[in-house]
């Protein structure tokens, strides 16, 4: 548990590190993930202490953006004024961009069904 | 000791305010279960909603509650770091269909920024706050890099992303059963991509295949968009 935890800090460290070195803009937890995915690569399989730290922070996802989330009382007046070109931007644009990548990803994927028949 | 001292005194405590978005989240989640499962009463939502009414009845700023809250926060962190394991794990069908993942995630998060400004300019949106906007369907932390690097606000782009993370879980199952896509790879991708962390929480419940994939698309969602919204901000005139 503890080992695994320090192996998913040590990678968002090394990825924080690297963005830098490089001076890319890709984020450090980002990075650290690919870190970490090619490590598990090498590694041939996931350790016991690894998973069960990794799958309870995955699990609880949603719990860790509530801080973040609070911070848009910070903007009560923006919101205030201008929420119906927020509301209508972020619906129109969240309800084209799931419906062009679900339909494509899922034409591919019967097309690929259909081949293999 | 009088009340306002008492609270004064309470309030310095980082703990408090741990212990206060954890409650929120736990009391959000058994409303949540009670109404159904909703996505319009997200756990989140409605425990942000719960901590933003308690500091404003309080009196208290955002900084104050964030010297608690930000031992939560730290952990995201580590949790996107974490979700390599799913994605090592389901790494043999990932493999199979890299190519039309990169393709399919190009075209999506172009779509998902290109929408946004031109829906936003419509509307008579301000250059801050489309830039702000932008990275909308990108997860918090990657959003408000992006956001401080375009010239936007970072915490409004953090809080307009939540958003977006919620209005994708609720509109999913509606696009997927009009639109017939029933794979757990191709709804959860789609997720990941338009509603990032919620959408791969979502994802998560229905199956750790579906949660992998979403995971898959966050992940490469944020580096293309790092990549992408700088240059098509530009291209716009924004910054």
């Amino acid at each position: 548990m503890v080992q695994g935890f320090l192996i998913l800090l040590i990678c968002q460290l090394m990825g924080e590190w690297l963005m830098v070195w490089f001076g890319w803009p890709i984020p450090g937890p980002v990075a650290g993930m690919l870190l970490l995915l090619i490590g598990l690569m090498c590694y041939g399989r996931v350790p016991d202490g690894l998973r069960l730290p990794a799958e309870g922070l995955v699990r609880y996802l949603s719990l860790l953006f509530v801080p973040a989330g609070v911070g848009l009382m910070l903007f009560a007046e923006t919101l205030a004024q201008q929420w119906l070109t927020i509301l209508a931007s972020l619906l129109l644009s969240t309800l084209i961009t799931l419906s062009l990548t679900g339909w494509l990803l899922q034409a591919w994927e019967t097309r690929q069904y259909k081949h293999k028949e | 000791m009088e009340l306002t001292t008492f609270w004064v005194y309470f309030n310095a405590r980082p703990l408090f305010w741990i212990v206060i978005t954890l409650g929120a989240y736990l009391l959000a989640s058994v409303l949540n279960r009670k109404a159904g499962g909703t996505a319009l009463l997200h756990p989140v939502l409605v425990a942000m909603l719960m901590i933003i009414l308690l500091l404003t009845l309080s009196g208290t700023d955002y900084d104050t509650y964030f010297e608690g809250a930000q031992f939560i926060h730290f952990l995201l962190g580590p949790a996107t770091v974490a979700l390599a394991v799913p994605l090592y794990d389901h790494r043999a069908r990932i493999r199979r269909m890299l190519l039309p993942l990169l393709v399919v995630c190009l075209s999506g998060s172009l779509t998902a920024v290109v929408t946004t400004v031109l829906i936003g300019q419509l509307f008579g949106a301000s250059d801050t706050l489309l830039l702000s906007m932008a990275p909308k369907s990108v997860t918090s932390p990657i959003a408000i890099g992006i956001s401080e690097q375009i010239g936007g606000f970072p915490s409004l782009s953090a809080g307009l992303s939540l958003t977006t993370g919620v209005m994708g879980c609720l509109l999913a199952p509606l696009v997927f059963r009009v639109l017939k896509v029933r794979s757990h790879t191709s709804s959860g991708f789609a997720l990941g991509l338009a509603a990032h962390g919620f959408g791969t929480a979502y994802a998560m419940q229905r199956s750790t295949l579906a949660g992998a994939f979403a995971g898959l698309a966050m992940g490469m969602t944020g580096i293309f968009s790092s990549v992408l919204i700088p240059l098509i901000s530009q291209l716009f005139g924004l910054n």
